[in-house]
Protein backbone atom coordinates (compact mmCIF):
# COMPACT_ATOMS: atom_id res chain seq x y z
CA UNK A 1 0.00 0.00 0.00
CA UNK A 2 0.77 3.28 -0.42
CA UNK A 3 1.29 5.56 2.35
CA UNK A 4 -1.42 8.30 1.14
CA UNK A 5 -2.95 10.21 3.95
CA UNK A 6 -4.99 12.37 2.12
CA UNK A 7 -6.95 12.31 -0.84
CA UNK A 8 -8.67 14.38 -3.20
CA UNK A 9 -10.10 13.98 -6.74
CA UNK A 10 -10.18 16.73 -8.75
CA UNK A 11 -13.44 16.88 -11.01
CA UNK A 12 -11.58 19.99 -13.34
CA UNK A 13 -8.66 22.27 -13.63
CA UNK A 14 -10.58 25.21 -11.35
CA UNK A 15 -10.99 22.64 -8.76
CA UNK A 16 -7.67 21.23 -8.75
CA UNK A 17 -6.57 24.89 -8.11
CA UNK A 18 -9.34 25.24 -5.10
CA UNK A 19 -7.95 21.89 -3.76
CA UNK A 20 -4.23 22.80 -3.38
CA UNK A 21 -5.44 26.16 -2.37
CA UNK A 22 -7.11 24.51 0.65
CA UNK A 23 -4.32 22.28 1.56
CA UNK A 24 -0.86 23.92 1.03
CA UNK A 25 1.08 20.19 1.67
CA UNK A 26 -1.19 18.90 -1.09
CA UNK A 27 0.35 17.73 -4.51
CA UNK A 28 -0.64 17.00 -7.58
CA UNK A 29 -0.53 13.14 -9.13
CA UNK A 30 -1.57 12.64 -12.64
CA UNK A 31 0.12 9.51 -13.84
CA UNK A 32 1.90 9.01 -11.01
CA UNK A 33 5.11 6.98 -12.33
CA UNK A 34 7.10 9.30 -10.63
CA UNK A 35 4.55 10.39 -7.44
CA UNK A 36 4.20 6.62 -6.82
CA UNK A 37 7.53 5.61 -7.24
CA UNK A 38 8.43 8.34 -4.40
CA UNK A 39 6.03 6.77 -2.00
CA UNK A 40 7.12 3.43 -2.54
CA UNK A 41 10.53 4.52 -1.66
CA UNK A 42 9.01 6.13 1.62
CA UNK A 43 9.24 10.01 0.46
CA UNK A 44 6.21 11.87 2.78
CA UNK A 45 5.98 14.60 0.56
CA UNK A 46 3.31 13.22 -1.46
CA UNK A 47 1.11 11.73 1.27
CA UNK A 48 -1.68 14.13 0.55
CA UNK A 49 -2.88 14.08 -2.85
CA UNK A 50 -5.00 16.01 -5.56
CA UNK A 51 -5.54 13.52 -8.13
CA UNK A 52 -5.99 14.82 -11.75
CA UNK A 53 -5.42 11.38 -13.68
CA UNK A 54 -6.96 11.21 -16.54
CA UNK A 55 -8.44 14.55 -16.85
CA UNK A 56 -10.26 14.78 -19.74
CA UNK A 57 -9.98 18.96 -20.10
CA UNK A 58 -6.55 18.27 -20.12
CA UNK A 59 -6.09 15.79 -22.50
CA UNK A 60 -5.51 15.44 -26.29
CA UNK A 61 -3.65 17.45 -28.80
CA UNK A 62 -4.61 20.17 -31.29
CA UNK A 63 -4.30 22.95 -33.80
CA UNK A 64 -5.37 26.22 -32.67
CA UNK A 65 -6.41 29.00 -34.59
CA UNK A 66 -3.43 30.14 -35.85
CA UNK A 67 -1.64 27.06 -36.65
CA UNK A 68 0.05 26.46 -32.90
CA UNK A 69 -0.09 23.31 -31.34
CA UNK A 70 -1.20 22.67 -28.07
CA UNK A 71 -0.38 19.38 -26.43
CA UNK A 72 -2.55 19.03 -23.04
CA UNK A 73 -0.66 17.93 -19.74
CA UNK A 74 -2.37 15.71 -18.99
CA UNK A 75 -1.53 13.79 -22.52
CA UNK A 76 -0.01 10.52 -21.99
CA UNK A 77 3.21 9.65 -24.34
CA UNK A 78 1.46 6.81 -25.98
CA UNK A 79 -1.07 9.32 -27.11
CA UNK A 80 1.35 11.63 -28.21
CA UNK A 81 3.47 8.48 -30.05
CA UNK A 82 0.11 7.76 -31.80
CA UNK A 83 -1.16 11.39 -32.62
CA UNK A 84 -1.56 12.34 -35.69
CA UNK A 85 -0.71 15.64 -35.53
CA UNK A 86 2.67 15.00 -33.43
CA UNK A 87 3.61 12.48 -36.32
CA UNK A 88 2.62 15.01 -39.11
CA UNK A 89 4.57 18.11 -37.58
CA UNK A 90 6.52 17.66 -34.78
CA UNK A 91 7.51 13.94 -35.30
CA UNK A 92 11.08 14.87 -32.88
CA UNK A 93 8.45 14.51 -30.42
CA UNK A 94 7.07 11.13 -31.16
CA UNK A 95 10.46 10.02 -31.79
CA UNK A 96 11.88 11.22 -27.89
CA UNK A 97 8.18 10.08 -26.29
CA UNK A 98 9.11 6.35 -27.62
CA UNK A 99 11.81 6.48 -25.82
CA UNK A 100 10.46 6.79 -22.37
CA UNK A 101 10.39 3.68 -20.18
CA UNK A 102 8.62 0.94 -21.41
CA UNK A 103 4.44 0.56 -23.31
CA UNK A 104 2.92 0.27 -19.56
CA UNK A 105 5.16 3.57 -18.79
CA UNK A 106 4.25 4.79 -22.13
CA UNK A 107 0.68 4.11 -21.23
CA UNK A 108 -0.31 6.18 -18.18
CA UNK A 109 2.99 8.42 -18.00
CA UNK A 110 1.73 12.07 -18.92
CA UNK A 111 4.11 14.41 -20.56
CA UNK A 112 2.70 17.26 -18.61
CA UNK A 113 4.05 15.28 -15.28
CA UNK A 114 7.44 14.54 -17.07
CA UNK A 115 8.16 18.32 -16.97
CA UNK A 116 6.96 19.24 -13.85
CA UNK A 117 8.86 16.25 -11.64
CA UNK A 118 11.73 18.21 -12.77
CA UNK A 119 14.29 15.29 -13.67
CA UNK A 120 16.70 16.63 -16.21
CA UNK A 121 16.56 13.31 -17.73
CA UNK A 122 13.11 13.68 -18.66
CA UNK A 123 12.83 12.44 -22.35
CA UNK A 124 10.39 14.87 -23.34
CA UNK A 125 12.61 17.58 -22.79
CA UNK A 126 15.41 18.78 -25.37
CA UNK A 127 12.80 18.31 -28.06
CA UNK A 128 10.38 20.70 -26.64
CA UNK A 129 13.44 22.70 -25.37
CA UNK A 130 14.66 23.06 -29.83
CA UNK A 131 11.01 23.61 -30.46
CA UNK A 132 10.71 26.67 -28.20
CA UNK A 133 7.52 25.03 -26.05
CA UNK A 134 5.60 27.40 -24.06
CA UNK A 135 3.76 25.92 -21.26
CA UNK A 136 0.69 27.47 -20.04
CA UNK A 137 -0.24 26.99 -16.47
CA UNK A 138 -3.50 28.05 -14.05
CA UNK A 139 -2.96 29.01 -10.58
CA UNK A 140 -4.76 30.62 -8.04
CA UNK A 141 -2.78 34.05 -9.22
CA UNK A 142 -4.30 33.27 -12.80
CA UNK A 143 -3.08 31.83 -15.90
CA UNK A 144 0.27 32.30 -17.20
CA UNK A 145 3.03 31.23 -20.03
CA UNK A 146 6.46 30.56 -19.39
CA UNK A 147 8.77 29.39 -21.96
CA UNK A 148 10.52 26.61 -21.20
CA UNK A 149 14.17 27.21 -21.08
CA UNK A 150 12.79 29.24 -17.99
CA UNK A 151 11.00 26.30 -16.31
CA UNK A 152 13.92 24.99 -14.62
CA UNK A 153 15.70 25.95 -11.51
CA UNK A 154 18.01 23.48 -10.89
CA UNK A 155 17.76 19.26 -10.24
CA UNK A 156 14.17 18.53 -9.45
CA UNK A 157 12.96 22.19 -9.11
CA UNK A 158 10.81 23.68 -11.59
CA UNK A 159 9.21 27.17 -11.17
CA UNK A 160 5.18 26.01 -10.29
CA UNK A 161 3.88 27.62 -7.67
CA UNK A 162 1.89 25.60 -4.70
CA UNK A 163 -1.03 25.78 -6.83
CA UNK A 164 -0.13 26.14 -10.13
CA UNK A 165 -1.39 23.49 -12.36
CA UNK A 166 0.40 23.08 -16.10
CA UNK A 167 -2.49 22.95 -18.34
CA UNK A 168 -0.78 22.42 -21.77
CA UNK A 169 1.95 22.91 -24.05
CA UNK A 170 2.25 25.00 -26.97
CA UNK A 171 4.42 25.05 -29.75
CA UNK A 172 4.39 27.44 -32.60
CA UNK A 173 4.17 27.45 -35.87
CA UNK A 174 6.43 29.74 -36.57
CA UNK A 175 8.84 27.36 -34.24
CA UNK A 176 8.13 24.05 -36.47
CA UNK A 177 7.27 24.79 -39.53
CA UNK A 178 10.41 24.36 -42.06
CA UNK A 179 12.47 22.89 -39.53
CA UNK A 180 14.20 19.74 -40.12
CA UNK A 181 14.85 17.63 -36.04
CA UNK A 182 16.27 14.94 -34.69
CA UNK A 183 16.55 13.69 -30.65
CA UNK A 184 19.10 10.97 -29.74
CA UNK A 185 18.92 9.09 -26.09
CA UNK A 186 21.85 7.77 -24.74
CA UNK A 187 21.43 5.28 -22.25
CA UNK A 188 23.13 1.97 -21.10
CA UNK A 189 20.09 0.10 -22.18
CA UNK A 190 17.66 0.41 -25.34
CA UNK A 191 14.59 0.10 -23.27
CA UNK A 192 13.67 1.06 -19.48
CA UNK A 193 16.24 3.13 -19.07
CA UNK A 194 16.70 6.88 -18.41
CA UNK A 195 19.17 9.11 -20.40
CA UNK A 196 22.86 9.01 -19.57
CA UNK A 197 22.15 12.13 -22.16
CA UNK A 198 19.63 13.36 -24.08
CA UNK A 199 20.41 15.57 -27.51
CA UNK A 200 17.59 17.69 -29.81
CA UNK A 201 18.19 20.13 -32.59
CA UNK A 202 16.43 22.01 -35.24
CA UNK A 203 17.90 22.85 -37.87
CA UNK A 204 16.68 25.43 -40.77
CA UNK A 205 18.41 25.46 -44.06
CA UNK A 206 18.38 28.56 -46.71
CA UNK A 207 20.20 27.85 -49.95
CA UNK A 208 22.13 24.95 -48.60
CA UNK A 209 23.34 26.89 -45.60
CA UNK A 210 22.38 26.75 -42.08
CA UNK A 211 19.85 29.39 -40.99
CA UNK A 212 19.29 28.28 -38.10
CA UNK A 213 20.63 25.91 -35.95
CA UNK A 214 18.61 25.13 -32.03
CA UNK A 215 20.85 22.33 -30.03
CA UNK A 216 19.41 21.62 -26.85
CA UNK A 217 21.21 19.14 -23.89
CA UNK A 218 19.31 17.02 -20.99
CA UNK A 219 21.61 15.67 -18.27
CA UNK A 220 24.46 17.90 -19.75
CA UNK A 221 24.48 20.81 -17.23
CA UNK A 222 21.90 20.72 -13.60
CA UNK A 223 19.17 21.84 -16.25
CA UNK A 224 18.24 21.75 -19.71
CA UNK A 225 20.59 23.87 -21.47
CA UNK A 226 20.47 25.33 -25.56
CA UNK A 227 23.79 25.59 -26.54
CA UNK A 228 23.95 28.71 -27.89
CA UNK A 229 27.61 29.49 -28.83
CA UNK A 230 27.28 27.06 -31.32
CA UNK A 231 24.03 27.60 -32.20
CA UNK A 232 25.79 31.22 -33.22
CA UNK A 233 28.57 29.77 -34.77
CA UNK A 234 26.76 27.07 -37.06
CA UNK A 235 24.68 30.21 -38.74
CA UNK A 236 25.62 30.49 -42.53
CA UNK A 237 27.68 27.24 -42.61
CA UNK A 238 27.27 24.64 -44.87
CA UNK A 239 26.34 21.18 -43.01
CA UNK A 240 29.33 19.28 -44.36
CA UNK A 241 30.62 16.59 -42.46
CA UNK A 242 33.89 19.09 -41.33
CA UNK A 243 31.28 22.08 -40.60
CA UNK A 244 29.48 19.57 -38.67
CA UNK A 245 32.49 18.21 -35.93
CA UNK A 246 33.52 22.13 -35.46
CA UNK A 247 30.58 22.90 -34.32
CA UNK A 248 30.24 19.96 -32.17
CA UNK A 249 33.63 21.48 -30.84
CA UNK A 250 31.64 24.79 -29.57
CA UNK A 251 28.76 22.94 -28.01
CA UNK A 252 31.42 22.14 -25.51
CA UNK A 253 31.95 25.67 -24.18
CA UNK A 254 28.15 25.61 -23.24
CA UNK A 255 27.81 22.05 -21.13
CA UNK A 256 28.93 21.52 -17.82
CA UNK A 257 28.17 17.75 -17.18
CA UNK A 258 28.86 15.91 -13.56
CA UNK A 259 30.14 12.75 -12.56
CA UNK A 260 27.26 10.24 -11.25
CA UNK A 261 27.56 7.02 -10.82
CA UNK A 262 25.78 6.12 -14.67
CA UNK A 263 28.85 7.94 -15.97
CA UNK A 264 31.82 9.84 -15.64
CA UNK A 265 32.52 13.21 -16.55
CA UNK A 266 34.44 12.53 -19.42
CA UNK A 267 32.85 10.45 -20.81
CA UNK A 268 29.84 12.10 -20.69
CA UNK A 269 31.31 15.13 -22.36
CA UNK A 270 32.64 12.48 -25.42
CA UNK A 271 29.06 11.69 -25.51
CA UNK A 272 27.76 14.83 -26.00
CA UNK A 273 30.18 15.91 -28.86
CA UNK A 274 29.41 12.21 -30.91
CA UNK A 275 25.63 12.91 -30.06
CA UNK A 276 26.36 16.98 -31.32
CA UNK A 277 27.60 15.15 -34.45
CA UNK A 278 24.92 13.20 -35.08
CA UNK A 279 21.77 14.98 -34.37
CA UNK A 280 23.52 17.81 -36.15
CA UNK A 281 23.79 15.87 -39.08
CA UNK A 282 19.97 13.83 -39.31
CA UNK A 283 18.25 17.34 -38.28
CA UNK A 284 20.13 19.19 -41.56
CA UNK A 285 19.10 15.68 -43.47
CA UNK A 286 15.68 15.95 -42.26
CA UNK A 287 15.39 19.70 -43.53
CA UNK A 288 16.93 19.21 -46.71
CA UNK A 289 20.73 19.90 -46.90
CA UNK A 290 23.37 17.91 -48.31
CA UNK A 291 26.24 16.32 -45.51
CA UNK B 1 -8.74 4.91 6.63
CA UNK B 2 -10.18 6.97 3.38
CA UNK B 3 -11.94 4.65 1.13
CA UNK B 4 -13.86 5.14 -1.87
CA UNK B 5 -16.89 3.13 -3.66
CA UNK B 6 -15.88 1.76 -7.12
CA UNK B 7 -17.53 -0.16 -9.68
CA UNK B 8 -15.52 -2.11 -12.81
CA UNK B 9 -15.62 -4.74 -15.26
CA UNK B 10 -13.31 -7.69 -13.84
CA UNK B 11 -13.12 -10.45 -17.07
CA UNK B 12 -16.64 -9.94 -17.78
CA UNK B 13 -18.48 -9.71 -14.29
CA UNK B 14 -19.57 -6.64 -12.45
CA UNK B 15 -17.75 -5.80 -9.52
CA UNK B 16 -18.81 -3.20 -6.75
CA UNK B 17 -16.43 -2.70 -3.89
CA UNK B 18 -14.97 -0.45 -1.19
CA UNK B 19 -11.19 0.18 -1.81
CA UNK B 20 -9.21 2.11 0.56
CA UNK B 21 -7.02 4.70 -1.32
CA UNK B 22 -3.79 3.33 -0.73
CA UNK B 23 -4.22 0.35 -2.15
CA UNK B 24 -2.85 -0.13 -6.31
CA UNK B 25 -4.71 -2.21 -8.51
CA UNK B 26 -2.80 -4.86 -8.34
CA UNK B 27 -3.56 -5.04 -4.30
CA UNK B 28 -6.79 -5.13 -5.25
CA UNK B 29 -6.94 -7.86 -7.58
CA UNK B 30 -4.47 -10.43 -5.65
CA UNK B 31 -6.78 -9.23 -2.65
CA UNK B 32 -10.15 -10.50 -4.60
CA UNK B 33 -7.62 -13.88 -5.73
CA UNK B 34 -6.92 -12.70 -8.67
CA UNK B 35 -3.41 -14.27 -8.19
CA UNK B 36 -2.15 -14.10 -11.79
CA UNK B 37 -0.97 -10.78 -11.07
CA UNK B 38 2.25 -11.16 -9.71
CA UNK B 39 4.48 -8.49 -7.93
CA UNK B 40 7.59 -9.02 -9.17
CA UNK B 41 9.51 -4.96 -8.48
CA UNK B 42 6.36 -3.24 -7.01
CA UNK B 43 7.84 0.17 -8.98
CA UNK B 44 6.86 -0.46 -13.04
CA UNK B 45 10.36 -2.09 -13.95
CA UNK B 46 9.41 -5.42 -14.66
CA UNK B 47 6.07 -6.11 -15.78
CA UNK B 48 5.01 -9.16 -13.66
CA UNK B 49 1.50 -7.13 -12.62
CA UNK B 50 0.14 -6.00 -16.21
CA UNK B 51 -3.64 -6.05 -16.74
CA UNK B 52 -5.10 -4.69 -19.13
CA UNK B 53 -7.45 -1.55 -18.33
CA UNK B 54 -9.98 -0.79 -21.44
CA UNK B 55 -7.81 -3.19 -23.25
CA UNK B 56 -4.41 -1.13 -22.80
CA UNK B 57 -2.11 -3.24 -20.51
CA UNK B 58 -0.73 -1.51 -17.50
CA UNK B 59 1.51 -2.22 -14.63
CA UNK B 60 -0.96 -2.45 -12.08
CA UNK B 61 1.37 -2.53 -9.15
CA UNK B 62 2.03 1.71 -9.73
CA UNK B 63 -1.84 2.23 -10.72
CA UNK B 64 -4.39 3.46 -7.83
CA UNK B 65 -7.01 1.31 -7.39
CA UNK B 66 -9.62 4.19 -7.18
CA UNK B 67 -8.65 4.52 -10.96
CA UNK B 68 -10.20 1.56 -12.20
CA UNK B 69 -13.52 3.15 -11.28
CA UNK B 70 -15.97 2.52 -14.36
CA UNK B 71 -13.07 -0.01 -16.57
CA UNK B 72 -13.08 -2.66 -18.16
CA UNK B 73 -10.45 -5.08 -17.04
CA UNK B 74 -8.42 -8.27 -18.30
CA UNK B 75 -6.06 -10.29 -16.55
CA UNK B 76 -5.04 -14.05 -17.58
CA UNK B 77 -7.91 -15.78 -15.75
CA UNK B 78 -10.13 -14.23 -17.91
CA UNK B 79 -8.48 -15.33 -21.09
CA UNK B 80 -9.50 -19.19 -21.93
CA UNK B 81 -12.74 -19.72 -23.13
CA UNK B 82 -15.25 -23.24 -22.08
CA UNK B 83 -11.76 -24.66 -21.33
CA UNK B 84 -9.75 -24.01 -24.18
CA UNK B 85 -6.75 -21.77 -23.76
CA UNK B 86 -6.37 -18.16 -25.76
CA UNK B 87 -4.46 -17.99 -28.67
CA UNK B 88 -1.79 -16.07 -27.27
CA UNK B 89 -1.54 -18.96 -24.85
CA UNK B 90 -1.40 -21.97 -27.06
CA UNK B 91 1.33 -19.50 -28.68
CA UNK B 92 3.24 -19.13 -25.73
CA UNK B 93 2.86 -23.29 -24.74
CA UNK B 94 3.28 -24.33 -28.26
CA UNK B 95 7.07 -21.91 -28.84
CA UNK B 96 8.13 -23.30 -25.42
CA UNK B 97 8.01 -19.83 -24.09
CA UNK B 98 7.04 -20.63 -20.84
CA UNK B 99 9.73 -21.93 -18.07
CA UNK B 100 9.09 -20.57 -14.54
CA UNK B 101 6.32 -18.90 -15.48
CA UNK B 102 6.66 -16.07 -13.01
CA UNK B 103 6.65 -13.66 -16.02
CA UNK B 104 3.95 -15.10 -18.32
CA UNK B 105 0.89 -13.74 -16.69
CA UNK B 106 2.42 -10.47 -17.99
CA UNK B 107 3.65 -11.02 -21.01
CA UNK B 108 0.93 -13.33 -22.13
CA UNK B 109 -1.45 -9.86 -21.24
CA UNK B 110 1.05 -7.37 -22.83
CA UNK B 111 0.97 -9.88 -26.37
CA UNK B 112 -2.99 -9.83 -26.04
CA UNK B 113 -3.48 -6.13 -26.31
CA UNK B 114 -0.43 -6.04 -28.95
CA UNK B 115 -1.98 -8.41 -30.90
CA UNK B 116 -4.95 -6.98 -30.73
CA UNK B 117 -3.79 -2.99 -31.75
CA UNK B 118 -1.99 -4.55 -34.47
CA UNK B 119 -3.88 -6.98 -35.82
CA UNK B 120 -3.87 -7.17 -39.55
CA UNK B 121 -0.99 -4.94 -40.07
CA UNK B 122 2.75 -5.70 -41.40
CA UNK B 123 5.10 -6.13 -37.92
CA UNK B 124 8.71 -6.99 -37.13
CA UNK B 125 10.66 -8.42 -34.34
CA UNK B 126 12.31 -4.75 -34.17
CA UNK B 127 8.56 -3.72 -32.77
CA UNK B 128 7.26 -7.09 -30.87
CA UNK B 129 10.94 -6.47 -28.72
CA UNK B 130 9.98 -2.31 -28.25
CA UNK B 131 6.28 -3.19 -27.15
CA UNK B 132 7.56 -6.15 -24.90
CA UNK B 133 10.34 -3.98 -23.50
CA UNK B 134 8.06 -3.69 -20.31
CA UNK B 135 7.92 -7.03 -19.09
CA UNK B 136 10.75 -8.60 -18.00
CA UNK B 137 11.98 -12.49 -18.32
CA UNK B 138 14.39 -13.98 -16.46
CA UNK B 139 14.43 -17.51 -17.65
CA UNK B 140 13.98 -17.86 -21.48
CA UNK B 141 16.10 -15.05 -23.11
CA UNK B 142 12.80 -13.93 -25.23
CA UNK B 143 13.89 -15.61 -28.12
CA UNK B 144 10.83 -17.70 -27.66
CA UNK B 145 8.53 -15.60 -26.54
CA UNK B 146 8.89 -13.37 -29.61
CA UNK B 147 8.41 -16.43 -31.84
CA UNK B 148 4.96 -17.13 -29.74
CA UNK B 149 3.95 -13.42 -30.87
CA UNK B 150 4.96 -13.55 -34.42
CA UNK B 151 3.26 -17.07 -34.46
CA UNK B 152 -0.29 -15.31 -33.49
CA UNK B 153 0.39 -12.34 -35.72
CA UNK B 154 0.67 -14.79 -38.60
CA UNK B 155 -2.57 -16.06 -37.74
CA UNK B 156 -4.53 -13.16 -36.91
C1 LIG C 1 9.77 2.09 -14.82
C2 LIG C 1 9.85 3.54 -15.15
C3 LIG C 1 10.60 3.96 -16.24
C4 LIG C 1 10.69 5.32 -16.56
N1 LIG C 1 11.41 5.68 -17.66
C5 LIG C 1 11.51 6.99 -18.02
C6 LIG C 1 12.23 7.38 -19.18
O1 LIG C 1 12.80 6.55 -19.90
N2 LIG C 1 12.29 8.69 -19.49
C7 LIG C 1 11.66 9.64 -18.74
O2 LIG C 1 11.73 10.82 -19.09
N3 LIG C 1 10.97 9.30 -17.62
C8 LIG C 1 10.88 8.01 -17.24
N4 LIG C 1 10.17 7.65 -16.11
C9 LIG C 1 9.63 8.70 -15.24
C10 LIG C 1 8.16 9.04 -15.46
O3 LIG C 1 7.47 7.98 -16.10
C11 LIG C 1 7.97 10.29 -16.29
O4 LIG C 1 8.66 11.38 -15.73
C12 LIG C 1 6.49 10.65 -16.46
O5 LIG C 1 6.34 11.43 -17.61
C13 LIG C 1 5.87 11.35 -15.28
O6 LIG C 1 4.51 11.65 -15.60
P1 LIG C 1 3.31 11.21 -14.64
O7 LIG C 1 2.07 11.69 -15.27
O8 LIG C 1 3.39 9.77 -14.34
O9 LIG C 1 3.69 12.08 -13.38
P2 LIG C 1 3.25 12.01 -11.85
O10 LIG C 1 4.03 10.97 -11.16
O11 LIG C 1 1.78 11.97 -11.73
O12 LIG C 1 3.77 13.46 -11.42
C14 LIG C 1 5.13 13.84 -11.49
C15 LIG C 1 5.32 15.23 -10.87
O13 LIG C 1 4.70 16.22 -11.66
C16 LIG C 1 3.67 16.88 -10.94
N5 LIG C 1 2.58 17.05 -11.91
C17 LIG C 1 2.03 16.08 -12.71
N6 LIG C 1 1.15 16.65 -13.57
C18 LIG C 1 1.16 17.97 -13.32
C19 LIG C 1 0.47 19.10 -13.91
N7 LIG C 1 -0.40 18.94 -14.91
N8 LIG C 1 0.72 20.33 -13.41
C20 LIG C 1 1.61 20.50 -12.39
N9 LIG C 1 2.29 19.49 -11.82
C21 LIG C 1 2.06 18.24 -12.28
C22 LIG C 1 3.35 15.99 -9.76
O14 LIG C 1 2.90 16.73 -8.67
C23 LIG C 1 4.72 15.38 -9.50
O15 LIG C 1 5.52 16.28 -8.79
C24 LIG C 1 10.04 6.29 -15.77
C25 LIG C 1 9.27 5.86 -14.68
C26 LIG C 1 9.16 4.52 -14.36
C27 LIG C 1 8.32 4.09 -13.20
S1 LIG D 1 5.54 -5.57 -10.12
FE1 LIG D 1 4.61 -4.11 -11.35
S2 LIG D 1 6.07 -3.72 -12.84
FE2 LIG D 1 7.13 -5.04 -11.52
S1 LIG E 1 9.74 -17.85 -17.54
FE1 LIG E 1 10.79 -17.44 -15.69
S2 LIG E 1 10.83 -15.28 -15.64
FE2 LIG E 1 10.04 -15.68 -17.58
Amino acid sequence: MFDIKQYEKAESVKDAVRLLSENPNAKLISGGTDVLIRLREGHSEYSELVDIHDLEEIKGVSYTDTGDIEICAATTFTEVVDSEIINDVLPVLALASGTVGGPQVRNVATIGGNLCNGAVSADSLASLCVLDALLITESAEGEREIPIIDFYLGPGQVVLGQTEILKSIRICLDNYAGYGTHYYKYAMRNAMDIATIGCAAAVKMDDGKIETLKISFTVAAPKPIRAKTAEEFAVGLEPTEENIKKIAKQVMNDVTPRDSWRASKDFRLHIIETLAERVIKHAAEDAGGES
Amino acid sequence: MITREISFILNGSEMCIDVDVRMSLLDVLRNEGFNSIKQGCGVGECGACTALVDGVPYDTCVYLAVWADGKEIRTVEGESRNGELSKVQRAYIDAGAVQCGYCTPGFIMTTTAFVEKHKGKDIDRELIRKEHAGNLCRCTGYEMIICAVESCMKDS
